[in-house]
């Protein structure tokens, strides 16, 4: 078992071994979370505060129900209302809870770096939970264990990642993760949603839907991001159905048993059809939501121990 | 009083010479170049005596945010550089675009900087690019050159009426080439490394669409322009044919464009954050290819004093801007020791190109010049530590780098300022 960080930033910094790690005690935490009895001590005496400076009500309620499974204190703090509005710096904020002795912050920011910045700043574990366009790895890592539980592995599969590519965090740390699992990964959007030069990162672009969907074992739908669009990246939203939503027909050039994913919230109508999102036989939608608890079980615990492990060494009486 | 300086080796880019040799100054004058020892004497051991640099990219806090530099934090900084002038920004808060402003800032020079001080003016009122200062009175109050900076006059009616008249006074106006709707709100250049990051990003190619638009102001005017803080491959071709066109147009690069790259910026370290954004590695070494080549007329400092509440900031919301007097000799030696210029070339670029196209004395070693010089060791070693800058703000991108080249001693019209 490996799993060397002292935060999970991103999939950028994580080696093949690390996401196996997180993956194999999240399948051990699916069983717990499918149980009766839904406690764990990992994180007992432990405190755990979720910090969302922008919307959020599955990610958020995802962390909370992980910490307290594992027997964490959890906070959440709605951080769009308090002290930012009175113009106080994300630094300062940072300083002002490090100072409560936090264990795990969990970190949601509007803007790429944030949450690396953060990090810098205090001593426990911070956990991204999103930061702007740059990486949301907790959604990259219960992707890919829905795909690994779905497919029986988690290579030489062709993964479509289709949809707001440019705007998406979430596409980012999926690309990452897929190419560092030797996954064929294909982008699948109009050219004006694709970030510049992403051809560069070992993925096949395509602008054409059928054809990034040939033969594909995943499709993973993106949301399109509309309160991101800061005007003009696609003609109209019909249009945008018509030539990128996922419906039967388009579906229908992935390989017959490709699963179809999505990370929510769903634009039904937009992005996808609404009878794919609820075809039981090809969408694992609910299945993505169930693994997300697993999935930040696991890297709250994996994180705990490094904390604890890491504070152990240190000299009595001296904080980290 | 007359001094000698001997055993120097005598940087001159107006002969293109490098060679040892003495060189005697009196009453603040250059007057015999290897022409006997007189008076006083230096013994340089050999190492570089230059014409002292003229920075036209200078930024101060004065007036509007001292707190961030200040006339004498500023002056000592260049001091400290081998700086003897400072060609100051008018991208103050207000903005320098009155004749009283621009006296206020002589003023506070002329008391406080150990330097030469002169200033540049607003194009435009308040920066905001509708109305036109008055150019002349400015002119009489000592302005050297007219910009808006990096607020781009996006209206061409307006742009070619204040060039028409900058034309007709012999004004120099200096543009910061831009298409200000592409680069609305962009952090980096755009590409693999800003797709990454996922951070807002600039195509390189609205540096050439801010070019051409200038260019074609330009030859449809005829005033006297200087592309300023160009830094990409492709806005050369155009500057290029513009100068065989004989269009009246100088170019300038900033040293941060020609020692570091996009991917600097690393794990969104906002002391890489300057504006334009930092560029590609080939675009680096089309600049620095553009300096050799003499396309490129101008090197600058680009320096802009940055507090660390404005930098300590996510990458989108932080400041742009590094501070750069004291380190753009050391800086601009990486390109010296990398071969990609030579000494003459530099100093050319740094001291006797914007001395001409500014129309200031200095810039050369010849007899009747001011004696403003910096004696250098090209080759000492040592390691930034931001901290001992004279700045008051510390934002330099080369906090902690190895670098070679130290300044041992600065005149400024024949008086020490600095070693």
């Amino acid at each position: 078992m490996t799993f060397r960080q002292r935060h999970l930033l991103g999939i950028e910094q994580l080696h093949p071994e690390e996401i196996k790690t997180v993956l194999d005690l999240a399948d051990s935490y699916v069983d717990l979370n499918r149980s009766t009895q839904k406690r764990s001590d990992a994180l007992a005496g432990l405190t755990q505060i979720n910090m969302f400076f922008e919307n959020s009500t599955r990610t958020q309620a995802s962390f909370e129900i992980a910490g307290k499974r594992l027997g964490a204190d959890v906070m959440n703090m709605a951080m769009q209302a308090s002290s930012i509005k009175k113009g106080e710096t994300l630094i300062d904020t940072a300083l002002t809870l490090n100072a409560m002795h936090p264990d795990l912050l969990v970190v949601r920011h509007p803007q790429s770096g944030a949450v690396n910045l953060l990090a810098e700043k205090v001593n426990c574990a911070v956990l991204n939970a999103g930061d702007g366009r740059h990486e949301h790895p907790t959604q990259a890592l219960l992707d890919a264990l829905t795909i690994r539980r779905e497919k029986g592995r988690l290579h030489r599969l062709t993964v479509a990642i289709c949809g707001d590519i440019a705007h998406s965090r979430v596409a980012r740390s999926n690309l990452i993760l897929l190419g560092k699992m030797e996954n064929r990964v294909r982008l699948v959007g109009p050219p004006t949603l694709m970030p510049s030069q992403i051809d560069q990162f070992g993925v096949e672009v395509y602008d054409d839907m059928e054809e990034g969907l040939k033969d594909a074992d995943v499709v993973m739908m993106l949301r399109l991001q509309r309160e991101r669009m800061d005007g003009g990246f696609i003609p109209s939203e019909r249009e945008y159905y018509h030539r990128f939503g996922l419906d039967a027909e388009k579906l229908a050039h992935a390989k017959p048993d490709a699963i179809v994913m999505h990370p929510g919230p769903m634009n039904r109508g937009v992005e996808i059809d609404g009878t794919i999102a609820d075809d039981i036989n090809r969408s694992v939608i609910q299945e993505q939501v169930e693994m997300g608890v697993a999935v930040r079980m696991a890297a709250m615990d994996l994180l705990a121990r490094n904390l604890r492990a890491y504070r152990a060494a240190k000299p009595e009486g001296v904080y980290v | 009083m007359t001094t000698t300086f001997t055993n120097a080796r005598l940087i001159d880019a107006e002969s293109g010479t490098d060679a040892l040799g003495s060189l005697t100054i009196e009453a603040g004058l250059i007057v015999a170049v290897n022409d006997g020892e007189t008076g006083t004497l230096i013994d340089c051991g050999g190492k570089c005596l230059a014409p002292g640099i003229v920075d036209i990219g200078v930024k101060i806090g004065e007036p509007g945010e001292r707190h961030k530099e200040s006339f004498r934090s500023a002056g000592l900084a260049a001091a400290a550089g081998g700086v003897t002038t400072m060609v100051i920004r008018p991208d103050t808060t207000p903005s320098v675009d009155t004749p009283e402003t621009l006296a206020f800032v002589a003023r506070r020079a002329s008391q406080v900087a150990p330097v030469n001080v002169r200033s540049m003016a607003a194009l435009t009122k308040g920066r905001e690019g509708r109305e036109m200062v008055e150019m002349g009175f400015m002119l009489d109050a000592g302005a050297v050159a007219f910009t808006d900076c990096d607020h781009v006059v996006t209206d061409n009616k307006v742009y070619s009426r204040a060039m028409t008249y900058a034309r007709s006074l012999g004004a120099l106006i200096i543009g910061h080439p831009q298409d200000p709707n592409m680069s609305k709100g962009a952090a980096v250049t755009s590409g693999k490394f800003a797709s990454l990051r996922g951070l807002p990003a600039v195509s390189p190619m609205a540096e050439r669409m801010g070019l051409e638009r200038d260019l074609a102001l330009v030859e449809m005017t005829g005033v006297a322009y200087h592309a300023d803080n160009l830094s990409t491959a492709q806005a050369l071709p155009a500057l290029g044919r513009a100068k065989a066109a004989g269009l009246d147009v100088t170019a300038g690069v900033n040293i941060h464009h020609l020692t570091l790259n996009e991917l600097d910026v690393g794990d969104y370290r906002t002391f890489f954050k300057v504006k334009p954004p930092l560029r590609s590695e080939d675009d680096r070494l089309a600049m620095a290819d553009a300096v050799a080549t003499g396309v490129i007329d101008i090197i600058s400092s680009m320096h802009t004093p940055q507090d660390e509440e404005s930098k300590r900031l996510p990458f989108e919301e932080a400041a742009s801007g590094a501070v750069a007097l004291e380190t753009l000799l050391p800086a601009a030696m990486r390109l010296v020791h990398a071969g990609l210029i030579d000494l003459p070339t530099l100093w050319r670029a740094v001291s006797l190109n914007p001395a001409r196209r500014f129309g200031l004395p200095g810039g050369e070693l010849t007899q009747g010049t001011p004696a403003d010089l910096v004696l250098f060791d090209p080759d000492a070693p040592f390691v930034l530590d931001r901290f001992q800058l004279n700045s008051k703000s510390k934002n330099t991108p080369f906090d902690g780098a190895r670098m070679e080249g130290r300044v041992l001693g600065t005149w400024v019209g024949g008086e020490r300022v600095f070693g």
